[in-house]
């Protein structure tokens, strides 16, 4: 592999001394230091020309590059097997997905996956990439199992890259395919679970009993193969119970024995959906469920319902019991308790939204991000005047199983039209006491932002390259950025792999970041959302009075006396630091009243009740 | 899934032996999927297609459209635009002909001679002509039942595309193909929804 760290030799640097200097005015160890009264900055309501991001230069590995609060740690260009074969570039072998587990990063393409090693983030090292069209290659991990999505008609069973010929053919792979990776350099295909329209996305769920299950909800998009090659495949409308479409189908994996997977339910979410209404008004059908209004147009038979038929994308969050479904023309709220059997709750529908692509909840289960991915992808929907409300993320508060619409966010900076762009996948960045997500935009770049208000998100920081090609639209950029284990990891779909870490700023405190460094996943799943819990530690602490400082949320003269009475606890040890610090947990709880934020007092008090009692 | 906690993760070191032989020769790299004949059709036809939509989206300012309908074809214009400038640069890309959306002759089907005939769903120049005269809530109504036609059209040039042996397999095709079939499947059920608004306004 050749040394990718010379990619960009000067922007690089140029990245990494603005957060040197970035970090040496926030980095102090104890909290308030640095940390400052901040408001968000105001909303966006167009996007930028004057941002450092507008008119980078172009280049596939030469690419100019903007950052900000965030340093590129690695680059690593694609496995030279997805190069090609000299033609057009496309999406042919384009990068997609991300999943991880230990040390591992497991990496989607078009055309196959790739296995990183990233034990020492600033050198990941390739172990394995394995040639097997997909389309598009979504991966998940769980255990010694490796899930990949395969969709495009022409994919085979023998992964062979000939397409197939016939309409109807043994030799067509459509659906999901499961790896054994227990030996990384020799992944083993245990099984093709073959499905009616094959698998763009699928999302992982696991039994909540049985921990030697799981299941996998399949979302596919492609055409209803015939029944000749699949049996059971109907293309037929709503009405019709057997159809193919207007459902999402649940394979049953047992883990001891994953070539037994097989299907075992298809979940019927879209019947009796009711029509999406214009922006901010859900479509009632929370209440009396309404029938989809059936158009009689120039006055002929009625005109077939259309859709939604199908899901993009699907989040599940088993902690919470819910699952988001992003839906074509619909955003759905899901009840999984009974995972084989999911139930629609609600549906949104927002006429600034063309394409409901995925979901991404808040921590605790009461924020719920979905992102509209207008153009599919592989259109420049970020130029200056593109709407700043079409091609984002739309968020919603989410109360006792119903949603409320808050604002929209949209990466800000005009993009050039040889940039495709447009809201696409990410993850929480587990920061305690805030909502914070990192997101791929394409060649939009990756950008980190707040949605902790909801009617207020904010950008943190981000990074952006120059297009691949000045002139001409070459679809490239970051199908996805997600927070694991203490780095932010990025697929860029031309380009390779890329690492970054967070640098402290105005917005992000160091304290925060550290803190969400606490957090460690054995296995990451972006699609299954995992409960973050932070362990009892002084950072968490102090992310809480950072955050009471910037938002004026509590007296300074307080924030600056808990502050010293932190340093003093870290340096005492023993019973001196229980007694100081269940101290100060009591004064914490006299402070929620008067505080102007006291719910983030008292989440204070609790963490610092948690760090007295914790062994030492 | 673990959801363990724990100070940072203590990585096991195994990067030391950096390798390269997960990197495999040029000699034995293989060939892109290929294109078929049906699929440069599906793409030249889809533009005089869009070429279309773009058109009668276009009056929406000028003929009364209702402040949603205006919206609505608004974002056609766009959406629409930009994949006729896609479905060109496929074209180019592979040396085969990019029909230019103002060609008169864009949208036909030309596989016939003397034959030629509109891609399906494509409003007439008797169906355009009504469109362009009406004015106000009728020319929402005939611009949403025109643009469900003209969407149920390209519906089908897609069932078609992929009916044909071979086609629509290379991920450039299916990405977009299937794209333009949710994306419209989409768009056709907010138009219901629109019009079905119109009817119940109107016949109060």
């Amino acid at each position: 592999m050749k040394s990718v760290r010379n990619a960009w030799p000067l922007t690089l640097a140029a990245a990494l001394l603005s957060s040197v200097s970035c970090a040496s005015s926030m980095s102090g160890g104890s909290a308030v230091d640095g940390v400052r009264p901040v408001s968000p900055p105001p909303i966006a309501t167009a996007a930028s020309t004057t941002d450092p991001r507008v008119g980078l230069k172009a280049g596939l590995t030469d690419a100019g590059v903007a950052a900000r609060n965030i340093r590129l740690v690695s680059h690593s260009p694609k496995s030279n097997i997805f190069e090609g074969d000299g033609g057009p570039r496309g999406l042919t072998y384009a990068n997609s997905d991300l999943a991880f587990a230990g040390n591992f990063v497991y990496q989607g393409n078009f055309s196959g996956f790739q296995i990183w090693d990233i034990a020492n983030p600033a050198a990941p090292v390739l172990r394995k990439a394995v040639l097997c069209a997909t389309g598009q290659g979504d991966p998940s991990i769980y255990g010694n199992l490796l899930f990949l999505s395969s969709e495009s008609t022409g994919n085979r069973t023998d992964c062979g890259t000939g397409g197939v010929a016939d309409r109807v053919s043994p030799d067509r792979m459509v659906g999901v395919r499961i790896y054994d990776i227990t030996d990384k350099a020799n992944p083993r295909k245990v099984v093709d679970v073959q499905t009616c329209r094959g698998s763009h996305t699928h999302t992982l769920v696991p039994d909540p009993t049985d921990r030697s299950i799981v299941y996998v909800y399949v979302a596919g998009s492609a055409g209803v193969r015939p029944g000749e090659e699949l049996a059971g495949c109907v293309d037929a409308p709503i009405d019709s119970a057997n159809t193919s479409r207007f459902r999402v189908e649940v394979i049953r994996v047992p883990l001891a024995h994953p070539e037994e997977a097989k299907i075992v339910s298809y979940a019927r979410i879209f019947n009796d959906l009711a029509a999406a209404h214009a922006h901010g008004i859900a479509p009632g059908d929370s209440g009396a469920p309404a029938r989809a209004p059936r158009a009689n147009p120039a006055g002929g038979p009625p005109a077939p319902r259309t859709g939604p038929n199908q899901c993009h994308d699907i989040t599940v969050y088993p902690a919470i019991g819910y699952a988001a479904g992003a839906c074509g023309g619909y955003g759905l709220l899901l009840d999984i308790r009974d995972p084989v059997n999911p139930k629609r709750l609600q549906a949104v529908g927002d006429t600034n939204f063309a394409f409901w692509h995925s979901a991404t909840f808040n921590n605790d289960g009461t924020k719920l991000l979905f992102t509209d991915e207008w153009g599919g992808g592989t259109q420049p929907k970020c130029r200056f005047d593109d709407p700043i409300d079409w091609g984002g993320d739309a968020i919603f508060t989410l109360q006792n199983g119903h949603l409320t619409q808050g604002a929209y966010f949209k990466m800000p900076a005009a993009q050039s039209k040889q940039e495709n762009c447009v809201a696409h996948n990410g993850s929480l960045v587990p920061v305690p006491g805030r909502d914070i997500m990192v997101q791929g935009w394409y060649q939009g770049g990756i950008d980190v932002i707040d949605f902790t208000d909801a009617n207020h998100p904010y950008e943190i920081a981000y990074f952006d390259r120059g297009p691949v090609d000045s002139t001409k639209m070459v679809t490239a950029g970051y199908w996805a950025g997600y927070w694991y284990n203490g780095h932010i990891v990025a697929s860029e779909m031309a380009r390779g792999l890329d690492v970054f870490e967070l640098v402290p700023s105005e917005y992000l405190s160091q304290n925060e970041i550290d803190a969400a460094k606490l957090v460690h996943f054995d296995t990451f799943n972006p699609q299954m959302q995992p409960k973050v819990m932070w362990p009892a530690a002084f950072p968490v602490v102090r992310s809480y009075l950072d955050q009471l400082v910037r938002g004026q949320g509590l007296a300074s003269s307080r924030t600056s006396a808990i502050a010293a009475q932190l340093t003093a606890a870290e340096q005492a040890s023993g019973a001196a630091r229980r007694s100081a610090l269940t101290t100060l947990a009591g004064q914490l709880d006299a402070d929620v009243a008067g505080a102007r934020d006291g719910a983030r007092v008292q989440a204070m008090a609790a963490a610092v009740r948690d760090l007295a009692n914790a062994p030492m | 899934m673990s959801t363990a906690l724990g100070l940072r993760a203590l990585f096991l070191v195994t990067a030391g032996a950096a390798s390269v032989a997960a990197q495999t020769p040029l000699a034995v790299r293989v060939g892109s999927p290929r294109y078929t004949a049906a699929d440069v059709q599906f793409m030249q036809g889809m533009i005089g297609h869009h070429a279309q939509a773009v058109v009668m989206a276009t009056m929406a300012p000028t003929h009364g459209a209702s402040a949603q309908v205006a919206l609505f074809a608004r974002k056609i214009i766009n959406s629409q635009n930009d994949e006729i400038e896609l479905m060109q640069g496929w074209l180019r890309d592979r040396g085969e002909g990019a029909p230019d959306p103002k060609d008169p002759h864009a949208g036909m089907d030309m596989s016939m001679p003397g034959h030629e005939m509109l891609m399906p769903g494509m409003l007439t120049a008797e169906q355009l002509a009504a469109l362009d005269s009406a004015r106000g809530v009728d020319f929402d109504r005939l611009f949403l039942t025109g643009m469900i036609q003209h969407h149920q059209g390209a519906l089908t040039m897609v069932a078609t595309l992929f009916d044909s042996p071979g086609a629509g397999q290379t991920p450039e095709i299916f990405g977009f193909a299937t794209g333009v079939d949710a994306d419209q499947r989409a768009e056709i059920a907010r138009m219901q929804a629109m019009l079905a608004t119109i009817t119940r306004s109107t016949s109060k």
